[in-house]
């Protein structure tokens, strides 16, 4: 084939995917940057170029960093806390153990269940007195707590029912890459004399590793991503302190319609999830090439 | 439990090596190995031959201590080990997929064991070392396995298992992922290894020509039984059944239609014993359906009126016509009988060369 034609060859596979991400992830990314660059326009008075005042107006405002906190705060337990237990409970699905397949299913059910649908469910684990955490506790003679409507147990509330949506989802991950690993590399390290810990640490761990950076970057993703459960069981309160970013752009934009401040704080995600995602490839490049 | 160990030439009456005595392992369906009970000598090349299924793994495994017996011993150098853990044994093992650790390097894959026993690092340095010269591995202790030839692969499996220095090595069909080339190459680099580290070796393995070509005991295995136990060159001349003659041999030994003036039911003659010689002059007539040139020999196939084709051996290359009529002949001694059953019926012994 002559070089020209190749080339024209190369645009027409190109061309669907091109259109495609053009369509729903250029240009709205575009856009979004282009108008967190103007005020809000009204009737009166039309937008204009702001600079990055929108950007200031963000940093200087205490709200945002109450929720930039939160969601610090949230990720930084839900994203260890989940993969950890993922990890545990696949290691014990994996081995030998009677009703496997319906335990298996058990864990996964969190992940299959629709949010709105696990909210609820779990509005009524957390409803005052009457709930089951509440029945629970009322046993042992504690009194009545609501859970999610004080500040100091809001986040955590939430922080809760993330982990067990999230524990399921990552363990099926974690158990298609434990079947991968052939038994006899078992049996080998058995030979030589390894303990259950000492292989658990020198060989599924490792083997594990691209597994555990691929649901890391899930996690991440996921932890900016979270608001079905926030507009079931908190709305952002008590006193913002449920509040995560993606239900503070929500707010913004379609409370307040407050585009240009909405769009402001989605390209500082943006960004920031641009930076970690670029981190973490690098990291799978480096620690995962043995395949 | 009487001791009805299969006799293996050239053990003494002092305990062998390894004695394996009454030993079960009965899976659903009637598959597992029953009954086994054999002596194994110190320092000897011992190869477990058989079908597939025929239960040779189960074996290696139930002596590795990655199976638990449902009955029956395992003594191994002077000590019962039925119970003790794979690594209290005192042996290595090669496993047919290598069961390398996929991201760790040739180094790490062949100190794993030392580290793990906390051998110190001064000497897990010149058994390394010893290790890699042996197996013809330097130059490619940073390599990962993803990184290596199924040979090389192959020698770092190898490499693991010796470097431990145990006396016993199990492999478990270690040639079968190799190219048939290879193959023939590192059958003799093996042979070599456990000759010049006086190793005691098992090896399992489906391929006759192998066991044959590398072992001191051939133990041919059928239905999770042994069927006969023996040195390659008895095997050969004197199965003691049937399918020891029809499994053991290139070509295989053939089967010939029932004979006037024969009493055994069952004849089979090798196919460098059989010659052909012109018509009325020998014992059977046959007729040539094809010929097979392999360069020193040629394969002469020809069907009697009754039977399936029956291969003689012929030096350097001839080409008789198909459909010629010979008459198949034999010396009377070269005749293995067997009853209806498949068990040997003669009772002489066809005496052997001494080896060596
Ligand atoms: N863990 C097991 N559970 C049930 N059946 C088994 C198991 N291991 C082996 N078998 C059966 O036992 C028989 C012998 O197997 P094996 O020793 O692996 O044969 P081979 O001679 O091919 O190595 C086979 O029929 C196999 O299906
Ligand atoms: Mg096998």
């Amino acid at each position: 084939m002559k070089p020209r034609s190749q080339s024209l060859y190369a645009w027409m596979l190109l061309f669907p995917a091109l259109v495609l991400l053009s369509t729903f992830a250029f240009y709205p990314s575009i856009a979004t940057l282009w108008s967190s660059l103007f005020t809000r326009g009204s009737a009166r008075r039309p937008a204009k170029f702001n600079e990055l005042g929108n950007y200031a107006d963000l940093f200087a405002d205490p709200v945002t960093w109450k929720v930039i906190g939160n969601n610090l705060i949230y990720a930084g337990v839900t994203i260890p806390v989940s993969i950890a237990i993922a990890l545990l409970m696949a290691l014990w699905a994996d081995s030998r153990m009677p009703a496997k397949s319906f335990v298996r299913t058990a864990y996964f059910t969190p992940t299959m269940l629709p949010m709105i649908a696990a909210a609820n469910l779990w509005l009524f684990f957390y409803t005052p007195g009457i709930g089951l955490f509440d029945r629970i506790i009322g046993v042992f003679g504690f009194d009545s707590v609501n859970w999610l409507g004080q500040p100091e147990t809001a986040l955590w509330s939430i922080i809760l029912v993330t982990i067990w949506k999230e524990s399921g989802f990552f363990m099926i991950f974690y158990l298609a890459a434990l079947q991968t690993i052939p038994p006899e590399l078992k049996e080998a390290a058995i030979i030589e004399g390894t303990s259950r810990w000492t292989y658990l640490r020198r060989v599924v761990l490792p083997l594990l590793m691209p597994t555990t950076l691929f649901v890391l970057v899930n996690a991440l993703i996921n932890s900016v991503r979270l608001i079905d459960h926030l507009f079931i069981l908190t709305k952002g309160g008590p006193d913002n302190a449920t509040k995560l970013i993606l239900y503070y752009i929500w707010e913004l934009a379609f409370s307040y319609l407050d585009a240009p401040h909405a769009a402001a704080m989605t390209v500082l995600v943006l960004i920031a999830l641009g930076i970690v995602a670029t981190i973490q490839f690098r990291l799978i490049d480096k620690r995962a090439h043995y395949r | 439990m009487a001791h009805a160990a299969a006799a293996i030439p050239g053990t003494s009456h002092a305990e062998p090596f390894i004695r394996i005595d009454g030993l079960n392992r009965h899976f659903a369906g009637g598959a597992g190995v029953h009954d086994l009970s054999l002596d194994i000598p110190r320092g000897s090349f011992t190869t477990l031959l058989g079908p597939s299924g025929c239960g040779k793994s189960t074996t290696l495994r139930l002596l590795a201590g990655l199976e638990t017996p449902d009955s029956g011993s395992i003594r191994i150098d002077g000590r019962d080990v039925t119970t003790l853990a794979p690594s209290e044994r005192g042996l290595s093992m090669v496993f047919q997929s290598y069961a390398l650790f996929p991201h760790l390097s040739v180094k790490d894959n062949i100190e794993f064991g030392l580290r793990v026993r906390r051998v110190p690092a001064g000497e897990r340095r010149a058994r390394l070392n010893e290790a890699l010269d042996l197996t013809d591995l330097r130059g490619f202790e940073a390599r990962k396995p993803a990184q290596l030839s199924g040979g090389q692969r192959q020698r770092v499996a190898l490499a693991r298992a010796v470097v431990a220095g145990h006396p016993l090595c199990l492999m478990d069909e270690p040639l079968s992922n190799l190219d048939a080339k290879l193959r023939h190459s590192v059958r003799q680099d093996i042979r070599r290894l456990q000759r010049r580290l006086g190793m005691t070796v098992i090896y399992v393995t489906h391929d006759q020509t192998e066991a044959m070509s590398m072992a001191d005991t051939v133990v041919l295995m059928r239905d999770g039984r042994i069927e006969q136990a023996a040195s390659p060159a008895d095997i050969y001349a004197n199965p003691t059944t049937e399918f020891a003659a029809t499994f053991v041999g290139s070509p295989p030994i053939q089967m010939m239609p029932p004979l006037s003036g024969e009493q055994a039911p069952r004849v089979g003659i090798r196919a460098e014993d059989l010659h052909l010689v012109e018509p009325k002059k020998g014992l059977l007539t046959v007729s040539v359906t094809s010929t097979e040139f392999l360069g020193a020999e040629t394969y002469i196939y020809v069907r009697a009126t009754e039977g399936d084709d029956i291969i003689v051996r012929a030096p350097g290359r001839v080409e008789p016509a198909p459909g010629t009529s010979f008459d198949l002949d034999w010396q009377p001694e070269a005749a293995h009988r067997f009853d209806q059953k498949g068990n040997r019926l003669a009772l002489h012994r066809k005496t052997l060369v001494p080896a060596e």
